[in-house]
């Protein structure tokens, strides 16, 4: 098993899946950073242990009844052994207690509905009454159309509870990753005391084939990445994922 | 500007037209008259009490529908317009100040998108759809009613914000994350209404209220149809499906409680009577802002809080 290789999708190289993995899917070569799982993201920020799922069996309703959704949320379910496209607890960072939320792009594109309006704001909620830092990843292609409308108001939903943490004075931290686009950057995810990006990752409102086909412009080389937000003045800092953890502990230090 | 389900009216409309010029007190042509009359009135209740969903998303599109500056015109005694974010520019894609209601006399914090007027300020206003820097005058407005304990009262037409280059460099998500966030947090009341085009986080960066009150045939939707069937069906075609899945109009919005009123308008839509539709606009305005005169700041962000918190459809924990 351990001489499974695969051919990094970035620089072309072979490398092993099991260096891969222990990388938490950083390619070994270019240091070109995929998805990462969820409980993966728990695995790499929390200290090993101390993590508590909160929240889980929420299970998205459809309420629209939107042809094809019942049947997307049941093959994401089985292919993610998530509730829905965030996974939300308590747990420490280098021993401080934190609220924490890791979105998963491969449930239904990280896309915001109900489920994940409602795991977010829990997740602010119990930061704000238990007056814990707030730390959320997000990877998200932004709305889940089948929900229509629904997914529209989780922006509210997340801003109510944000915005109502944020007149404490406990930090909120946002770690950006590949992809997050949309609702979820035009929410919760951008509206933080600190936003992180992981190197390379894209980042923006409207997607750049929905911004090239729109104004028929072609885009800049590296348009709409960490790189570029952070030039544009959007993102405060950009760190390597096996940096992470240690990065939020310097940063939990100074401000929790 | 015509739309494809009005062609029968138009047509009965312009036969009688024709009719009429031919003149001449022949009985034979007045009974054709009438009778051409009765098919016009009969084929207009037809075909404008069951608008499909995606015929709304068109009357709410329609170049003479009434916007911004004909509301802004008619409700406003006066309205002393604010300009600018202060950081980067002035976005006339959305207007707003301070204006003094007709309608009970309020003075109140104005803000809607402009879809203009002709083809210039068409053109100028981006359509309605504002950039980063619109969404920063925003914020800068809700901040300033706040401090002043003004009203905010924000009508909403926008097909969305706008994507392209600029925005997304002087971020277009970042501003509408901060709108959502003032809105939370404001301490006057907040009233939006829908007159037209609702699209998605462009539009809700203005509906996040204690008062949402649509318009018979605006929408409200997280992507435009076309969008969202080219992306989910692969075919752009199939809008008009996409527009029926997606429950976006003003009387789906009521049944699923996102919405506080449907406001009615005239038979065929606000574009066939504009006066009518501001004045319905305008009436409730009056009659909202009387109802919150006598809530303190900390009931109506706490009501607020309560309201977007319930919104959501997910089913409750399995064991």
């Amino acid at each position: 098993m351990d001489a499974v290789f695969t051919k990094c999708e970035k620089c072309g190289q072979p490398v092993y899946e099991k260096d891969l993995k222990a990388r938490f899917n950083v390619c070994p070569n270019c240091e070109f950073h995929y998805s990462l799982a969820a409980q993966e993201r728990v695995r790499l920020l929390i200290d090993a242990g101390t993590f508590e799922e909160r929240d889980k069996g929420l299970d998205a309703g459809d309420p629209l009844g939107f042809e094809g959704y019942a049947k997307r949320l049941e093959s994401a379910r089985a292919k993610t052994g998530l509730d829905d496209a965030v996974l939300n607890g308590i747990g420490e960072i280098g021993g401080r207690r934190v609220a924490f939320a890791a979105m998963d792009f491969r449930f239904i594109g990280g896309s915001m509905g109900s489920v994940v309006g409602e795991k977010i704001a829990r997740t602010i909620e119990v930061a704000y009454s238990d007056e814990l830092p707030l730390i959320i990843v997000s990877a998200s292609g932004g709305a889940r159309m089948f929900e229509g409308v629904y997914s529209l108001m989780q922006m509210a939903k997340t801003s109510v509870a944000l915005s109502r943490y944020m007149d404490g004075s406990w930090p909120y931290v946002s770690v950006l990753t590949d992809p997050t686009f949309g609702g979820v950057t035009a929410s919760f995810a951008t509206a933080a005391d600190v936003v992180i990006a992981e190197p390379g990752a894209r980042i923006g409102f409207a997607g750049a084939r929905v911004i090239e086909d729109t104004t028929k412009e072609r885009l800049p080389e590296g348009f709409q990445t960490a790189e570029f937000q952070r030039e544009h003045g959007m993102a405060d800092r950009i760190v390597h994922r096996l940096a992470l953890k240690g990065d939020l502990e310097r940063l939990l230090g100074f401000v929790a | 500007m015509i739309l494809e389900f009005e062609r029968p009216i138009k047509e009965l409309e312009e036969r009688i037209a024709g009719l009429h010029r031919l003149a001449g007190p022949s009985v034979e042509l007045q009974t054709e008259i009438s009778r051409l009359e009765e098919a016009l009135a009969a084929a207009k209740k037809r075909i404008y009490s069951n608008l499909s969903p995606y015929q709304r998303v068109q009357v709410a599109r329609h170049a003479g529908r009434p916007n911004f500056r004909s509301y802004r015109d008619a409700l406003a005694d006066d309205f002393y317009e604010l300009s600018g974010d202060r950081a980067y520019g002035d976005d006339p894609a959305v207007r707003g100040g301070f204006a003094r209601l007709r309608h009970g006399g309020q003075n109140v914090v104005l803000i809607g998108h402009d879809k203009g007027g002709d083809v210039n300020s068409r053109v100028k206003g981006n359509f309605g759809m504002a950039h980063p820097e619109g969404y920063r005058k925003v914020k800068r407005l809700y901040e300033l009613a706040g401090r002043f304990g003004l009203p905010i009262v924000a009508l909403v037409d926008t097909p969305g914000a706008f994507a392209g280059r600029g925005g997304e460099e002087r971020g277009q998500a970042w501003a509408i994350s901060e709108d959502l966030m003032a809105l939370a947090r404001a301490p006057v009341p907040v009233l939006s209404v829908i007159i037209g085009e609702g699209g998605s986080g462009g539009a809700l960066a203005m509906c996040v209220a204690d008062y949402v009150g649509m318009l018979e045939n605006s929408y409200l939707s997280v992507i435009a149809p076309e969008a969202c069937a080219s992306i989910i069906f692969r075919d752009p075609a199939r809008a008009p499906e996409a527009a029926e899945a997606m429950k976006l109009t003003a009387r789906d919005l009521k049944e699923h409680k996102v919405i506080d009123e449907i406001l009615p308008e005239p038979l065929g839509g606000a574009h066939n009577e504009p006066e009518a539709a501001i004045e319905c606009v305008g009436d409730a305005l009056g009659r909202v802002l009387a109802e919150f005169a006598d809530m303190n700041s900390g009931t109506l962000v706490k009501t607020r809080y309560e309201r977007y918190r319930r919104i959501g459809a997910h089913v409750s924990e399995r064991p």
